[in-house]
């Protein structure tokens, strides 16, 4: 249990920092450092275990049918990965304390760092392969929030952009990889993943995958050619680099190939890939550092460079580099966090971070310079330092490596990476602190306060202390993590300083000489480098990015140019295409069903219909002409439902052509009144065609339909309303109780959709569009009379009468056609009719209600039936129903459904209220017209106040 | 008898739906298309109450009641279009 806790601390207590920061910065530093203190102690509860050799596992089932469960275990590897993100990440919060300026949002910037903590902890203890995925996103995002915690900076943007981009494409081909690894293993669980190597590594889906998952590890853990984000990502504020590019983030790609190591490491395609990576990483990046002025960014490609040293030592395949692997991963954590937050503590006072502007800093800042040298040298891998065991070990490891049967090149290309450590690690040493003192620094340098300088401090200690007593402080961890890795019996080795005259010792010795050489001859080392090319990463990666945008907008905008008739024409003519190639495709028998007879009367509606839609085909330009049409079309559509005995449709349909009509007219009001002709005759004849033969198709589609006997759904519905539903009218029954489910979706995507229209809507009224309308004019002359008499006294009259309709309607739904749906539009037009009568502001200050709270208390009443059920023991929106009796009323029924269907009510009346009145409000405000103060512009009422003068 | 009435108030009823179909199909103005919907609806009424008495049924009065009820509502919303051009102001 508490291992789970481990990994959610983080997630949990990333709230505290950013409601603490009220309490002060002081506070805020504290609340966040108890978090990872917190975790931290409990991560220590398991080491006596973990040293024993036991990993510690704990779990629980979370979607098992996708095999993604949440398991986490605790072994070596990750006790070594999760000591460090959380000690360090503690380091690195005391020193943000200091660090941050007043500006700074430090509450979101440890909220930012704790969530970030938390992937990478999910990541080091997962064992569940999918789930270690979402950490690994996780991290990219998080990550993406602190790269670009300034975001005031473009540099910090575009480098956290940069970081995203890779590590979020990394993580794509990581999901592929992960998903062929598991679907090879038969489980994601990594504890069995890992028992399976021959399995695995027989598949021929093993080399796909490695190729898929190290592309996931070398984005991440920056390996060449994806070294270039790191770099930039160098413009995060000091912390942040200090935590991402010394011991997590980066780290997460080098970690991922050592969790993999046991299954994936020992054939050739691991060896070449991954060691020669590394290699090239190491000596290309060491080589890059040299040169760069500024002190964060030497850092940064040295990091990219030690990087590739681990990589290349996993990358060997033999237990004892993974030994070595494992060690450097100690050691480079705790100098190079310890010099990223020198080199933040050189800019914060100074004022500048560029080596030029740099140097004889020794005596004005003896502490920095102190812990610099230190860190710097055991970088260098000078003896009696920690860089220099693990360094010493990677050379031993290099000398007895032969590349494609030639035993040289990866010693001699391992020497020469060392060569340039050196150099460039003396010359973060001799020109900062080192050469005359300069009297135009940025700002006067001292030595900071200690908060900003005991965390590095701890850090030099521990550089010393494994540097001078190996065995004693890392020897027992590097066995277990090591062990960890291989996953088989490690090797016999002893952590010591001195091993003899071994070729690694004179690998280094030249390593020291020629390094410091190239530091004496730098200007004209330098000359010689300033001659060679300068690949710029960031301008490729640019190119890329905007060739793949311009790519993908050119595919985007050739299918999808915002043309209606286009899509329309591509949709149906699809559609008919399918369709006439299914039905020729097969032989086909005339149906058999009788036909019904077809009267006199049935004949004019009938007529009526083809005569208006093809009206509506010529005069569609016109357009307040085409509403009329269209009206009524409604209408007969209405008739039809009466008479195909539908009357719950046409109920609805009725209600909904009013309402529809209301909602276009106010709408037209803003529009042009005729459309232009815009298309050629070659499209209208096309589009005539298509529609012409789409609607041939689904007339005849329709036919073949009705003149066939088919059994429909319909029987079981009729037989199960009553006794099931506990009502007659089986639309209604089907609406709010067989398929409750649907219609609560439907209802929540209505009020989504009102909302909708409210914010577009609320948005136009604002900004460009506003302006452009605000000019606006009616383009028609307008009658003086705006809330006639006559009307306005009739929809009042109306609208008592028209709610007892609602009320009716509603009540009845269950046994009669009827329903909330009908009965809320119903009302809505009770009340649209007061709206349009005595104007908008008026009629909204008598109707004191919300529309939107509406919505919501629909949405809320409707999802409350359906948990009641729950809560006794139900399935979702289960209904019940039962018989009542009252003396006067009699036997009554009373049905759950009946709220369900009041929840349908509210919904409709707020959702079609909702989008009215913003549409009219529209229109107000445009108008720019006084808001009446009455109901109707003459009113009788207001004369007989003022004692009837005009009588 | 009765379906002797009912049959000559469809005829009636059918040979007025007709006639607005005339007056929406030739206009001239834009009122008398708006007149001519208004019409057809109070028709549709008569046409629905008429089917209900010949089936000898009471199902379809309510959809003949919001035809009544809501159907010069549309005829409103047009007029007040042409009148004021915003339906609700």
């Amino acid at each position: 249990m508490s291992l789970a806790l481990i990994v959610m601390l983080p997630f949990l207590g990333a709230v505290l920092p950013a409601l603490m920061i009220r309490a002060g910065r002081g506070a805020c530093a504290i609340a966040t450092g108890s978090v990872t203190l917190l975790a931290f102690a409990l991560l220590l509860t398991h080491v006596p275990a973990v040293l024993r050799g036991e990993v510690v596992q704990v779990g629980w089932e979370w979607l098992p049918a996708l095999g993604l469960n949440v398991t986490f275990m605790l072994d070596g590897l990750g006790l070594l990965f999760a000591g460090l993100i959380l000690g360090i990440g503690l380091l690195i919060i005391i020193y943000a304390r200091f660090y941050l300026s007043k500006d700074d949002p430090m509450g979101a910037f440890y909220t930012y760092l704790l969530l970030f903590q938390g992937a990478m902890v999910g990541i080091v203890m997962s064992d569940n392969i999918l789930l270690l995925l979402v950490f690994w996103e996780l991290t990219s995002l998080s990550s993406f929030l602190l790269i670009g915690f300034w975001r005031h900076l473009p540099e910090g943007r575009q480098g956290a952009r940069m970081a995203l981009a890779v590590t979020g494409a990394g993580g794509l081909s990581m999901i592929a990889g992960m998903l062929i690894l598991g679907n090879i293993a038969g489980s994601y669980e990594l504890s069995v993943i890992l028992q399976n190597r021959e399995l695995i590594q027989a598949s021929p889906l093993y080399l796909p995958a490695l190729i898929l998952i190290l592309g996931g590890c070398f984005t991440k853990s920056a390996q060449f050619p994806f070294h270039f984000w790191l770099p930039h990502a160098m413009a995060a504020p000091t912390p942040v680099s200090a935590y991402l590019h010394s011991a997590t983030m980066v780290k997460a790609g080098i970690f991922l190939m050592a969790r993999m190591w046991p299954v994936l490491a020992g054939t050739d395609a691991w060896f070449y890939l991954v060691s020669t990576a590394g290699l090239a990483t190491m000596v290309i990046a060491a080589w890059i550092a040299l040169f760069k002025d500024d002190l964060k960014g030497l850092l940064a490609f040295s990091t990219v460079s030690h990087l590739g040293l681990v990589t290349m030592l996993f990358g060997f395949g033999t237990p004892m580099a993974a030994v070595a692997g494992v060690f450097h991963i100690i050691n480079h954590a705790s100098f190079k966090a310890a010099l990223f937050m020198n080199a933040g503590i050189v800019d914060h006072e100074t004022g500048t971070r560029d080596v030029k502007r740099l140097g004889g800093l020794l005596f004005l800042m003896p502490i920095t310079a102190t812990m610099a040298m230190i860190a710097a040298a055991s970088m260098a891998g000078m003896p009696l330092l920690n860089g220099f065991l693990s360094k010493e070990m990677m050379l031993e490891e290099a000398a007895q490596t032969s590349w494609a049967g030639q035993g040289w090149i990866v010693p001699v290309l391992a020497t020469l990476g060392a060569v340039f450590s050196v150099a460039y690690s003396f010359r973060y040493i001799v020109h900062v602190f080192f050469g005359p003192k300069r009297d135009d620094y940025p700002a006067k340098p001292h030595d900071p306060p200690a908060g900003l300088w005991l965390p590095p401090a701890l850090l030099v200690a521990l550089v010393v202390l494994i540097g001078l007593f190996p065995e004693t402080f890392a020897g027992a961890l590097v066995r277990v993590a090591a062990g960890a890795v291989i996953g088989a019996q490690v090797p016999d080795f002893h952590l010591s300083i001195w091993h003899g005259f071994t070729p690694a010792l004179w690998m280094s010795v030249v390593a020291v000489v020629v390094g410091l050489t190239l530091l004496r001859l730098y200007p004209r080392v330098r000359a010689l480098w300033q001659a060679g090319p300068h690949p710029e990463a960031k301008a490729m990666f640019d190119a890329v990015i905007d060739s793949v945008v311009l790519a993908s907008r050119l595919l985007v905008l050739g299918l999808h140019n915002g043309s209606l008739q286009r899509y329309l024409a591509f949709m149906i003519g699809a559609a008919v295409v399918l369709g006439f190639a299914a039905f020729f495709g097969t032989t086909h028998a005339p149906g058999g069903r009788d036909t019904l007879p077809v009267g006199w009367a049935v004949m004019v509606p009938w007529v009526m219909l083809l005569a208006t839609a093809l009206l509506g085909v010529v005069l569609h330009r016109y357009r307040f002409v085409a509403l009329i049409i269209i009206g009524v079309v409604g209408l007969v559509v209405s008739i039809g439902f009466v008479y195909l005995s539908a009357p719950d449709l046409a109920l609805t349909q009725i209600s909904v052509e009013v309402a529809t009509v209301i909602l276009i007219l106010l709408a037209l009001y803003f529009l042009p009144k005729s459309s232009p002709i815009e298309s050629t005759n070659g499209r209208r004849l096309r589009d005539a065609l298509l529609a012409g033969v789409g609607g041939l198709g689904v007339g005849a589609l329709a036919w073949a339909v009705m003149t066939r006997d088919f059994a429909t759904l319909s029987g079981y519905y009729l037989e199960q309303a009553k006794p099931a539903g506990g009502g007659t009218n089986v639309v209604n029954v089907i609406l709010v109780d067989f398929r409750g489910f649907d219609t609560f979706g439907e209802i929540i995507v209505l009020g989504v959709a009102a909302l909708a229209i409210f914010a577009l809507l609320d948005g136009a009224l604002r900004g460009r569009i506003a302006r452009s309308l605000e000019g606006w004019v009616p383009d028609d002359p307008v009658s003086a009379d705006r809330h006639p008499i006559m009307m306005v006294v009739v929809t009042r009259v109306m609208l008592p009468l028209a709610l007892i309709v609602g009320v009716y309607i509603f009540l009845r739904g269950h046994n009669m056609p009827g329903g909330g749906f009908i009965a809320g539009l119903v009302v809505s037009i009770a009340l649209i009719m007061q709206y349009m009568a005595s104007g908008f502001g008026w009629a909204q200050q008598q109707m004191r209600v919300d529309y939107h709270a509406m919505i919501g208390a629909g949405v809320l009443i409707a999802a409350a039936t359906g948990i009641a059920a729950m809560v006794m023991g139900y399935p979702f929106l289960t209904s019940a129903f039962d018989y009542f009796h009252l003396p006067i009323v009699g036997e009554f029924e009373l049905t759950s459904a009946m709220p369900f269907d009041i929840g349908v009510f509210l919904t409709v009346v707020g959702a079609v209220m909702l989008a009215l009145a913003q549409l009219s409000n529209m229109g107000l405000r445009l108008a720019n017209l006084p808001v009446n103060t009455r109901p109707m512009d003459f009113d009788p009422a207001a004369l007989r106040a003022d004692g009837g003068k005009e009588r | 008898m009765i379906d002797y009435a009912v049959m000559f108030g469809f005829f009636a009823v059918s040979v007025a739906l007709v006639l607005n179909l005339w007056r929406l199909l030739s206009g001239p103005s834009l009122m008398d298309r708006v007149l001519a919907i208004d019409t057809m609806v109070i028709n549709s009424i008569a046409l629905i109450i008429l089917f209900g008495i010949q089936q000898r049924t009471t199902v379809f009065f309510e959809s003949a009641l919001l035809f009544a009820m809501f159907g010069f509502i549309s005829t409103v919303a047009y007029c007040r279009f042409v009148l004021r051009g915003d339906v609700i102001e």
